[in-house]
């Protein structure tokens, strides 16, 4: 099994989100997560899906979502050469005894207090997967009200990209 | 000039070149079916009893001419009465375009009357579908559909026309068909590489599928064949691109393919797929299937290579493009060795035997082929009937059997023939073969040939039992015939009456000569019927997931 974050043009046209999940549904690929907007260019959205399955499956998954008429370009991130972030908002149990000791992990994560009441604190924090897994690893100790991360979004590092090339590849 | 939706539609329908459709009107199109009035000179509408087999019909049209096949039909029942139909297409990649009408943009979304969202229904058994939101775009969005039914691997495009864009007014500029973006094409170094590998190997096979049809390519596949004595073996989708008595013609591959195909296939050396998909019902056990060979794939859906089975080599881009370039590059050879040993192989190949009191399937295949001669299209339904016409009718021309291979529709057999019929024109008798099973789902459409004069023979082979199902349930079932037996009463001669054309009841081959023969003559449709042994198999048969171990003789 291998993961693999998988980054879609696609026409922004209404449906479009639904053909490619209709297709992952269809064929069995199993998405860990998806987010989609719109770019710069307004006739163009942005999605990226993180997969995990074996080698073949996902060369079939690209090739699949390749013949959709609306797919302009789609290609693999490599981690290394990528930019992964994801946003996370975590509610969390917390009293005058817990709050301080939370606020130092938060601190440590560079997660901002967004929302503070009675009985909880709301949380944000934006960065790599990896660093979000260990922020809620540390909180694990305090009871979790509420959590949600928005997936990864992700783009490549350095200067320009010809995406159709890439595809083509 | 200033048109209407409707008359727009009928305008790209002149500039694509289509002179028929078939479809259903209702309350959705009936601004679509006012044009149709208005441009009835120029467009043939064939109206059928039911919208599936108006889909079946521009199916059956497409695949016996290469031509986008053209569909229409209202919204809602009228929409989903097409799902089949071009699930079915799309199963065999035969292009289309489906043109339904909608509620009112006002009423979209509000389980309007006769609103369903089709779009949404036929997303996953389309190559695209489009919803026109103004009339500003709907000249636009049908040329698209034309061009992405003919683009690539071929298929069915759904079109969906609110009924306010229908009446709604607008500038048209007539325009030329949208040219046909070109296939990708391999390299130079990535032809050489495949010929060098064929040229190399000492046992090799080709097995090609509906490809070849697609791309028009039999020409191509027999000078590759002949120079490199290379035999071949076929998918059911691709009977009659070889003609039956060619010597390299080894027949169809796979679950009712012959014992020395399958044999051939599993100890060659080299397997060269051509426009074929590798399904389930040839690689009938995927990590077994050519299991001594190097694969090179031929195909134009670069998502067709190392779907089903692992290749190790593949070129992707048109078939016919691909082979041209190819011949040049491979030696003259002989093989003469491994031809020897695929024919020493035949002598044990499944024979059906004769038999002078009872209808014989492969007898029968044999005297319809005899009698309507070399220019005979043959449509099939799904079943028995399907296989023994694939095993047993001489094919000897492409897109002259016309069947439903990947979806395995029951019932498409009679639009489909209504389609092609009206499509080869009267030169070419088009004979319909069907079981009793498979002829009950859409027999309806008996009213469509009659109406319109549509001089379809069908031939009706009469087991009184679903006969493949029973089949596998005699073979893997221990016999328990759970609901194959419907014990019917249906009188086909007294019932072809009542549609106002001519049956017959046939239990002999005497029987079954003179009233072929009579009713090729009468140049109007008619059913023959003929009596079948429940029990008759098809056979040989490997089963699912077996491999040519598993072979069944008897």
């Amino acid at each position: 099994m291998k993961k693999e974050v998988l980054s879609l043009l696609v026409d922004n046209n209404s449906g479009v989100l639904t053909r490619i999940t209709s297709l992952f549904g269809r064929r069995g690929f199993n998405i860990d997560s998806l987010t989609v907007s719109t770019t710069d260019d307004p006739k163009t959205s942005r999605i990226t899906i993180v997969v995990h399955d074996d080698e073949t499956v996902l060369e079939q998954i690209k090739k699949q979502t390749q013949r959709l008429e609306e797919t302009q370009a789609i290609f693999s991130l490599d981690s290394a050469q990528s930019l992964l972030r994801e946003l996370l908002l975590v509610k969390v149990e917390a009293d005058e005894a817990s709050r301080s000791a939370i606020r130092e992990i938060s601190d440590i994560y560079h997660a901002k207090i967004i929302d503070l009441s009675h009985g909880s604190m709301v949380m944000e924090l934006t960065g790599e997967p990896e660093k979000i897994d260990g922020f809620l690893d540390v909180l694990s100790p305090y009871a979790i009200i509420e959590m949600c991360r928005t997936g990864i979004t992700a783009m490549e590092r350095g200067g320009l990209h010809d995406h159709k090339k890439q595809t083509a590849q | 000039m200033i048109l209407t939706g409707s008359e727009i539609f009928t305008e790209v329908l002149l500039e694509e070149g289509v002179d028929t459709i078939f479809g259903y009107p209702g309350g959705s199109v009936l601004n679509l079916y006012d044009a149709l009035y208005k441009y009835s000179d120029k467009i043939t509408h064939i109206m059928t009893a039911h919208e599936q087999g108006a889909a079946h019909a521009a199916d059956g049209f497409a695949r016996a001419t290469g031509k986008t096949g053209v569909v229409l039909a209202t919204s809602g029942p009228g929409a989903t009465n097409l799902v089949t139909g071009i699930a079915t297409a799309y199963m065999d990649s035969v292009p289309m375009v489906a043109i339904t009408g909608n509620v009112g943009t006002s009423l979209i979304g509000r389980d309007s009357f006769q609103e369903v969202y089709i779009a949404g229904i036929t997303m996953p058994i389309t190559k695209h579908n489009f919803v026109v939101r103004s009339v500003d775009e709907l000249a636009d969005i049908l040329r698209s559909a034309f061009r992405i039914a003919q683009t690539g691997r071929k298929g069915p495009v759904l079109v969906d026309i609110p009924k306010d864009v229908t009446s709604a007014k607008t500038e048209y500029t007539k325009k030329s068909p949208m040219p046909i973006p070109k296939a990708p094409q391999p390299t130079d170094e990535e032809i050489a590489r495949a010929a060098n590998i064929i040229n190399y190997t000492q046992r090799p096979i080709i097995y090609f599928g509906g490809g070849v049809t697609s791309s028009e390519a039999g020409d191509e596949l027999r000078q590759f064949m002949e120079k490199a004595q290379i035999p071949a073996t076929y998918t059911m989708m691709a009977a009659g691109v070889l003609g039956y008595g060619e010597p390299l013609n080894l027949g169809l591959i796979g679950m009712h393919g012959n014992r020395t195909t399958n044999r051939a296939v599993n100890d060659a050396d080299l397997v060269i797929a051509i426009g074929a998909r590798f399904s389930d019902r040839v690689a009938l056990n995927a990590d077994n299937f050519a299991k001594n060979a190097t694969i090179i794939q031929i195909d134009i859906d670069p998502s067709e290579v190392n779907k089903n089975v692992m290749v190790e080599y593949s070129l992707v881009g048109d078939v016919k493009e691909i082979l041209t370039r190819l011949i040049p590059e491979i030696k003259e050879t002989k093989h003469t060795e491994w031809i020897g040993r695929i024919q020493s192989w035949q002598a044990c190949d499944y024979r059906p035997k004769d038999d002078s009191t009872r209808i014989k399937p492969h007898q029968l295949m044999g005297k319809i082929c005899e009698a309507a001669g070399k220019d005979a299209v043959y449509v099939t339904d799904v079943g028995q009937h399907q296989l023994w016409a694939t095993q047993y009718v001489r094919h000897i021309r492409a897109r002259s059997f016309i069947t439903s291979g990947g979806l395995g529709t029951m019932g498409f057999g009679y639009g489909a023939a209504i389609g092609a019929k009206i499509a080869v024109g009267d030169k070419r008798p088009v004979i319909h073969i069907t079981g009793d099973g498979s002829f009950h789902m859409n027999l309806n459409e008996a009213c469509t040939a009659v109406s319109y004069n549509v001089p379809v023979i069908t031939i009706i082979m009469n087991n009184t039992v679903l006969g493949m199902v029973r089949q596998w349930q005699t073979s893997f079932y221990g016999k328990r015939y759970s609901s194959t037996d419907p014990h019917r009463k249906t009188d086909y001669v007294k019932l072809a009456d009542g549609f106002g054309l001519k049956g017959y009841h046939c239990e002999n081959m005497k029987q079954f000569e003179a009233a072929l023969n009579e009713a090729l003559a009468l140049n109007a449709p008619a059913w023959i019927e003929c009596v079948i042994d429940k029990d008759e198999k098809v056979l040989p048969m490997i089963p699912s997931g077996g491999t040519i171990d598993d072979i069944m003789m008897d």
